[in-house]
């Protein structure tokens, strides 16, 4: 049951939950309109700390289209935050006024922070360089819908695989499916943590590679996720100007690739996918877009139980 | 030789690796207590080579299952009438509150003051904790 629970970590949900909530984020693409006033009377509190357009618009796009409505702020600038105020004491506020809460904080922690506080369901919409579960299950939305399954895949993950929060919590949430092998391309500055491979990949007996070059194992993908360089995430300018244009995915690369394989992206995009690219029929990037919003209706009427 | 009596009532804590006992005779508190106790350092060892001792002349009431962190090797005798009535080995807890501190700049501990900072042992061959808010990796200095 996932009802009244929180979202922080994406591996919160057993995989049976996840392909149950996946089946229902299916059902509403398919048909948004049945769903239109299942959380009529509910509100969404949405407590973003730091900047988003994706994730925030999507999540109350989702709330609305499930009837429900909003409210919240955008920065913590216009918040009680700026006056000093804990997330313990603003979660146990708003948890008075929302029946479900949306936090994205800069510091790793603080959702699961405001899931020890709160009386209603928190999700994490990203903390800092840590995790965004909502994200891992667009991607696993995506994947499904397009190849039908989320076993024996073969997925490549490209660029800042350092950093990367996506890039960490798909590739843990992937290595519970059976059959799936892992090619990690990434400059050797930005290589996968070795926790990552330590306690994920070898622990699970995951068959993974690493690479530098994507034309190393592009013909062999099912899957190609494309990453950016986060800026955000380096404590120095120099060293992201080095390797924010390491991967240029063009159509030169894309010719190598088979015609099954599908190209995802969180976005935003910086350079790391030429324009080129978005006409190709395998550029699923702005699909995934949609499919993260269907994936948050299912999780919001999931979570309030009125589905 | 020096020579140390032995204790009636109290606890041995054994095998420490040596170096470590100043530490763990501080964990406990040991420097402002007023009852009898001892820190031999580098005590001869067949199996350690040297090792450190601390002997406790009391009956006391401490959680010693944290100093699994400092040395998980140690071994705790409990002495009655001068006899070894009891000796424990030491698993690594769990979990570990207020003891490690998160150093992850980013975590949400850094600026959340009241926090209490929490661990997980997440490989105990390891010796790997992990912190509850933000997973900042802490291995023990004397495993990994």
């Amino acid at each position: 049951m996932i009802k009244n629970r929180h979202l922080i970590d994406p591996m919160d949900f057993s995989t049976e939950e996840i392909d149950k909530l996946l089946s229902l984020s299916e059902q509403i693409s398919k048909n948004p309109e049945n769903h239109s006033k299942k959380c009529s009377g509910k509100i969404l509190g949405s407590l973003f700390y730091e900047p988003s357009t994706r994730t925030r618009l999507s999540f109350e796009s989702a709330m609305m289209r499930l009837g429900g409505q909003v409210i919240g702020f955008s920065e913590a600038n216009s918040s009680s935050v700026s006056k000093g105020e804990s997330i313990a004491d603003t979660i146990r506020t708003v948890a008075c006024y929302a029946d479900i809460v949306v936090m994205r904080h800069p510091k790793e922690g603080a959702p699961k922070v405001a899931s020890m506080y709160s009386d209603v369901p928190v999700i994490n919409a990203g903390d800092g360089g840590h995790q965004h579960p909502t994200q891992t299950l667009t991607d696993l939305l995506t994947i499904r819908t397009v190849k039908g399954s989320l076993n024996n895949l073969k997925i490549g993950y490209c660029g800042d695989l350092k950093f990367g929060r996506t890039v960490h919590s798909l590739i843990k949430a992937l290595s519970r499916y059976p059959d799936n092998e892992m090619h990690l391309i990434s400059p050797k500055e930005l290589k996968i943590p070795d926790y990552i491979k330590e306690e994920i990949l070898d622990k699970q007996s995951i068959n993974y590679f690493e690479h530098e070059k994507i034309e190393e194992c592009i013909n062999d993908l099912d899957i190609l996720y494309m990453t950016r360089v986060q800026k955000e995430r380096f404590f120095n300018e120099e060293d992201y100007i080095r390797l924010k244009d390491t991967y240029i995915l063009d159509n030169e690369k894309m010719k190598k690739g088979s015609d099954q394989m599908i190209v995802l992206h969180p976005l935003p995009r910086v350079n790391e996918i030429a324009y080129e690219i978005d006409n190709d029929p395998r550029a699923y990037y702005f699909k995934q877009a949609k499919m993260g919003m269907y994936v948050r209706m299912g999780l919001i009427s999931m979570l309030l139980g009125v589905c | 030789m020096m020579t140390i009596n032995t204790i009636e009532n109290g606890i041995v804590i054994d095998h420490i690796r040596a170096g470590y006992g100043v530490e763990i005779f501080n964990y406990l508190g040991l420097d402002k207590v007023d009852y009898t106790v001892a820190l031999i350092m580098n005590v001869n060892s067949k199996k350690q080579g040297k090792k450190d001792i601390i002997k406790i002349e009391n009956e006391i009431n401490f959680d010693l299952s944290e100093l699994g962190l400092i040395d998980p090797d140690v071994t705790i005798n409990i002495i009655q009438n001068h006899t070894i009535t009891k000796k424990l080995k030491l698993n690594l807890p769990k979990v570990v509150e207020n003891v490690i501190k998160c150093k992850n700049p980013r975590c949400i501990t850094s600026v959340e003051r009241h926090l209490t900072h929490v661990f997980y042992l997440v490989d105990e061959k390891k010796g790997v904790y992990r912190c509850k808010y933000c997973d900042e990796k802490y291995a023990l200095r004397n495993r990994v």
